[in-house]
């Protein structure tokens, strides 16, 4: 319940922390909201020796509108997200699943690059930016990188981040189609997804199907060869290896998703 | 290190540890016991406080990441006179609370809400509390109390 | 007016919410000043010999103080234990994961796990006996020389193998009523200090009494030499029955340290190591004939008792004591075996052994009505023991005081508005919605008063002021026993509620009591605070004669304006304070204690109304209408409260909660993100109708309205997650209905087709 000993450092730019991390090597991390880190530092699952605090720079907390996408900085919170005017208009998806993320006290720390840096496939929001063809923007002692969602997550916990890299802006092209939903099946309002489903136009992110998240690219070829939604969703489980755990079985969960994108394809294509 | 926070309106300074967690800064240091744990992986919601006037569960914040920050926990709400305020009012009236330990972090979530949603259905309250347990109440009045605030401030 | 009846706000809340109540966390004492901190060390192993405890490295950290192991208790705790008794701290085995090996204390709280975790213990596996079947095969025993992991067996010897001959239907299946957690949101806490060789315990507990003379009794000390106090006390649904280990190796190691010691547990601590509930599996026989005649039934239960006996013996009894619920039935047979397994031990838990009774017979009564294709809410009305037939004694030997059961029934039909709950049904069934509407009803009675001959202590003074001092025996942690006790004084001596002061929970200043459990507080501990109100009443009565220079029959209370007067002569009265004055100190004052020969039964009926989502299995509970009567109502608001908190135990019971263990023993719902405790969000608004059927069983005519929410909740929700899924062929769900449950019982109901 009490995290172990660390050194405490607060960075007040992206250049400081970076510098700072370089600093302290491997035994530093990042702490933004620290809802994904300070849990399993308090269960001694994690343990650095130096949290290098991002939690205040304030310039990399923004969603703006760009000539062709909507920029996002690292550090936006999901309170921030699914409250954003902007976000309403040209991205539902990310603000209707942002709102969804645990409950409010959650919502006003943890930040959209903290849950992508985390890499957790059951978390919900790497799966929607992967459904939304994010661009995600990396900076680090070499310089700035652009890497595409479907290249950022490698495995379970494990992204294409550097550990002396801090990620700082997710890019979003603005959607082809405006057909959006989100489906998640979960025991209880807080608990993790069983199983969830984003859908922005043709695209289709899973949420707890792999150990990363995952698009449901036979779900997509389907559609595109066109196919009916039934017929779509039922490839749904295709190509993904969804864990067994206490709360689920892998079979169960192969149902499930099924129905879900089922679902949300039905949904989408009402709006 | 040292972390300063401006608790319930007074500003407080302390020596603490860089890993002492918010809610062991109020507790131990500010000398604010209301704010309870209730279990250890945020879940409960028992710790929740306002921080920067929103809800947060301190005990997953650490009393470094709110240096300079202004706080409020239960014992920050009453008026000088000891007057309870609306929602701690509408808690009582609504016999919203039996044990009593969720509720300092029950209080502080509603309040937090009626900020952000002055007058929320009662979907939209059982939702807004999810992260805040109670095994006494069974919820029922907790939610009669916060739609009463909410119709009480209308 | 009487204030009995109406409803009255907590008198304890403003201190709650505006300064927070004080938990043995919170205690600021100087007896605790610079007190230690104690973390204990843990076992991960579920079943294992102890070989080797290394306590150097933790030793030589900073701020340590002590690492105490059993090595340090031998012969220096000096008390008596039986043989299989829990031990303060494991010595050569450790029997359940969680159980304490070692006890480490530290100048400062954060120091205690970075020491803990640097004691190092070396275990030898030995094979973990899991689920009550490993431990009835006794291929390995939890203590051999016992010869069995059996460690009690109680009711029917035998089986009558004609019992059901005369039955047209018969229908055998066996359930299980699951594992769970109390999970008080306040878990275990305690705090020790000695002082002239006395030691003072607070402690986190329901029953102070009872904690003093078990701690006397395994320290080896004179009852005289403890006081326990327990400060406010944040939820204990029968876990906080006592004391636990931990908080008298705490008092021990407070002694041995010559340093007060102060524990509070980590939630993980606690959902692996504080006493669990339920854990029962039962093999069910119903039969009867197909006009819905119940003719004979069966229940045979088999009690996990976890890895020690805490009350792993004892729910079992209470189950087949209520075997029969609120049927007249002509044949049952119970028997009961209680086993151990490496296992959180099993201890009392909102309802204790009789939810799952009811659970057990409400089952069977669906059962037996699929099985016949009759309404089940028709073969309860057939079988419902009738109400000329009060007091009533049911074949396994409880004698149920007053009951109204099918007025209960048909009060909470009509209330949910059933007919047009079943309409929906079928138009949904018809429809083949997605989501398909469940319907459950439970008719139940259960029996409180928690050992009602042991009784409940009382003691009022009325002070020279005015004001009134109550000191009750009862031990709330959230009943708000102030304002109801307050309410009772207020009634009977006039004088009002914000001059009352209810104290409660200290060994030195109430020498004797019993506490909080078994819903028995306000028939016994409120019958003993009006028995006292009263005697003090007449105490009264011959002061305002003597000051009045009247005859005592002349004299007249006036309760609304709490004065004495004498009777036909106007204008002159005395006031309380002036009597108290008269008596002297501590003068006007009355000590009592209530017992009762008689426990007594509060009954009633729920309607639970599920939606179902069919193609995930993800059942809602979107309804939940009850009827719970426990006699006159004393204070709605309290009432209220205790049946929607009993109710939301029972339905997580239902739909949600399992601690539940891998086959090595380790524990998998150990923290509140796997443990699936419900939150708002789960839960609807709950409908709830009065009624009142007095008992004759004490003054108050009161029975205890605690646990029968609970109790009505489990087997109603269950019900309608069954019902809710009937129409494709569905049976029987095992608790908790999750979403994969109920999924699976849906696919093999589809395949057995």
């Amino acid at each position: 319940m009490i995290p172990p000993k660390f050194v405490y450092r607060r960075a007040g730019s992206a250049e400081e922390a970076l510098s700072l991390v370089a600093e302290y090597g491997e035994e530093a991390k990042f702490i933004a909201g620290g809802h994904s880190l300070l849990p399993l530092m308090k269960l001694r699952l994690s343990q650095p020796e130096v949290l290098v605090d991002i939690g205040r720079i304030g310039e990399l907390s923004y969603v703006r509108a760009e000539a062709d996408h909507i920029a996002i900085g690292a550090l936006t919170r999901y309170h921030d997200l699914e409250t954003s005017g902007l976000l309403a208009e040209e991205l539902p998806l990310l603000a209707h699943a942002s709102g969804h993320v645990g409950d409010p006290q959650v919502r006003h720390r943890g930040t959209i690059g903290g849950s992508i840096a985390h890499g957790d496939s059951a978390s919900d929001v790497p799966a929607v930016v992967l459904a939304l063809d994010a661009t995600l923007v990396v900076s680090g002692p070499s310089g700035v990188r652009e890497i595409p969602a479907g290249e950022f997550f490698r495995g379970p916990f494990e992204t294409a981040l550097e550990p002396d890299e801090l990620l700082t802006e997710i890019r979003l092209p603005r959607p082809a189609s405006p057909a959006w939903a989100f489906q998640k099946l979960t025991h209880r309002a807080i608990d993790w997804a069983i199983v969830g489903v984003a859908v922005q136009g043709r695209a289709v992110g899973l949420v707890n199907m792999g150990s990363t998240p995952l698009r449901a690219t036979a779900v997509e070829r389907a559609l595109a060869d066109g196919a009916s939604i039934a017929d779509a969703a039922a490839l749904a489980a295709e190509g993904t290896s969804p864990f067994a755990d206490a709360n689920a079985s892998s079979e169960y969960r192969s149902h499930v998703v099924r129905v879900l994108v089922r679902r949300a394809l039905e949904e989408a294509g009402a709006r | 290190m040292n972390v300063t926070i401006t608790v319930n309106g007074e500003k407080t300074s302390h020596e603490v540890e860089d890993r002492t967690l918010l809610v062991h800064y109020l507790r131990d240091a500010a000398g604010l016991t209301a704010t309870n744990i209730g279990c250890d992986t945020s879940t409960c919601g028992s710790c929740t406080v306002l921080l920067g006037g929103e809800s947060v569960k301190s005990c997953t914040v650490l009393a470094a990441q709110a240096d300079g920050e202004e706080v409020r926990t239960v014992e920050g709400l009453a008026g000088d006179d000891g007057e309870m305020d609306a929602v701690q009012k509408a808690f009582q009236q609504n016999h919203a609370l039996q044990c009593g330990f969720c509720t300092p972090g029950m209080v502080m979530a509603a309040t937090s809400l009626l900020k952000e949603n002055p007058d929320p259905t009662e979907d939209e309250v059982r939702w807004a509390l999810k992260g805040n347990l109670c095994r006494c109440t069974g919820y029922h009045n907790i939610v009669q109390a916060v739609l009463a605030a909410a119709e009480g401030t209308r | 007016m009487s204030i009995l009846g109406t409803r009255v706000v907590r008198t304890e809340d403003p201190r709650l919410l505006t300064h927070g109540a004080t938990y043995v966390e919170d205690l600021r004492l100087p007896e605790l000043r610079g007190a230690a901190y104690a973390t204990f060390v843990r076992s991960p192993m579920a079943h294992a010999r102890i070989t080797e405890i290394d306590v150097s490295a933790a030793l030589a950290e900073p701020g340590v103080v002590a690492v105490l192991t059993a090595k340090d208790l031998e012969g220096a705790a000096g008390g008596t234990a039986a043989a299989n008794a829990e031990p303060l701290l494991a010595a050569d085995v450790v029997r359940f994961a969680g159980e304490p090996v070692a006890l480490v204390l530290t100048d400062e709280h954060y120091q205690g796990e970075d020491a803990a975790e640097l004691v190092s213990v070396d275990y030898d596996p030995l094979d973990a006996v899991i689920g009550v079947q490993a431990g009835l095969r006794d291929e390995t025993l939890l203590f051999p020389d016992a010869g069995t992991n059996v460690v009690s067996t109680g009711g029917a010897e035998e089986f009558d193998d004609k019992a059901f001959a005369d039955c047209e239907v018969v229908v055998q299946r066996t359930i299980v009523n699951q594992r769970v957690a109390a999970a008080p949101l306040e878990g275990r806490a305690a705090a020790a200090g000695w002082a002239d060789d006395r030691l003072t315990l607070w402690a986190s507990t329901q029953n102070v009494h009872a904690v003093k003379a078990a701690v006397a009794g395994r320290l080896g000390l004179d009852a005289d030499a403890i006081r326990v106090v327990a400060p406010d006390v944040g939820g204990g649904f029968g876990a906080k029955i006592g004391i636990d280990r931990e908080a008298i190796a705490v008092a021990w190691a407070a002694r041995r340290t010559g340093r007060a010691v102060r524990w509070v547990e980590t939630r993980n601590e606690n959902l692996m190591a504080m006493s669990h509930g339920r854990a029962q599996r039962h093999t069910l026989t119903i039969g009867g004939s197909r006009d819905g005649r119940v003719g004979a039934y069966r229940l045979e239960i088999v009690q996990d008792c976890g890895a020690y006996i805490r009350m792993g013996t004892l729910m079992p009894t209470l189950t087949t004591l209520m075997a029969s619920g609120v049927y007249d039935l002509p044949k049952v047979e119970v028997a009961h075996r209680t086993v151990l397994t490496n296992t959180t031990p099993i201890g009392a838990y909102r309802g204790a052994g009789r939810p799952e009774a009811t659970a057990a017979i409400e089952r069977a009564m669906d059962l037996f009505a699929a099985e016949i294709g009759m309404d089940p809410v028709e073969v309860r009305r057939r079988n419902l023991v009738a109400p000329d037939k009060f007091p009533f004694t049911t074949p396994t030997g409880a004698t149920y005081d007053t009951g109204e059961y099918e007025k209960a029934l048909d009060t909470v039909l009509e209330a949910a508005g059933y007919q047009e709950l079943r309409a929906e049904q079928q138009r949904r069934r018809e429809r083949g919605d997605p989501l398909q509407l469940g319907v459950g009803v439970s008719t139940y009675v259960e029996i409180t008063g928690g050992n009602p001959e042991w009784g409940e202590t009382a003691s009022l003074e009325v002070h020279t002021d005015g004001a009134v001092t109550v000191w009750t025996g009862s031990s709330p942690h959230g009943q708000g026993h102030a304002t109801a006790w307050a309410m009772l004084v207020q009634d009977e001596l006039g004088i009002p509620m914000d001059k009352i002061t209810v104290r409660h929970g200290d060994t030195d200043v109430l020498k004797e009591g019993t506490g909080t459990f078994g819903s028995r507080s306000l028939q016994l501990g409120g019958s003993a605070v009006h028995n006292a109100a009263v005697e003090v009443k007449e105490v009264a009565r011959e002061l305002a004669a003597e000051e009045m220079e009247a005859d005592p029959a002349d004299l007249v209370l006036d309760v609304d304006s709490g004065t004495w007067t004498v009777r036909g002569v106007p204008g002159q009265g005395v006031s309380w304070a002036r009597l108290a004055e008269r008596a002297g100190e501590g003068g006007l004052s009355a000590n009592t204690k209530f017992a009762s020969a008689q426990a007594t039964f509060p009954f009633g009926a729920h309607v639970a109304v599920v939606e179902l989502d069919v193609e995930t299995g993800r059942a809602r509970l979107v309804r939940h209408v009850t009827v719970d009567d426990a006699g006159p109502v004393l204070n709605p608001i309290l009432a209220e409260g205790q049946r929607h908190g009993g109710i939301a135990q029972g339905a997580a019971q239902a739909l949600f909660e399992e601690m539940a263990y891998d086959e090595y023993g380790n524990p998998i719902t150990a923290t509140l993100m796997d443990y699936s405790f419900i939150s708002a969000a789960e839960l609807p608004s709950f409908e709830l109708v009065a009624m009142e059927t007095p008992t004759t069983a004490n003054p108050l005519g009161v029975k205890g309205i605690g646990e029968a929410g609970t109790i009505g909740a489990t087997p109603a929700v269950q019900s309608a997650v069954v019902d809710a899924v009937a129409h494709l062929g569905v049976r029987h769900i095992d608790m908790p209905a999750t979403p994969e449950h109920v999924w699976t019982a849906i696919n093999e109901a589809r395949t057995a087709q």
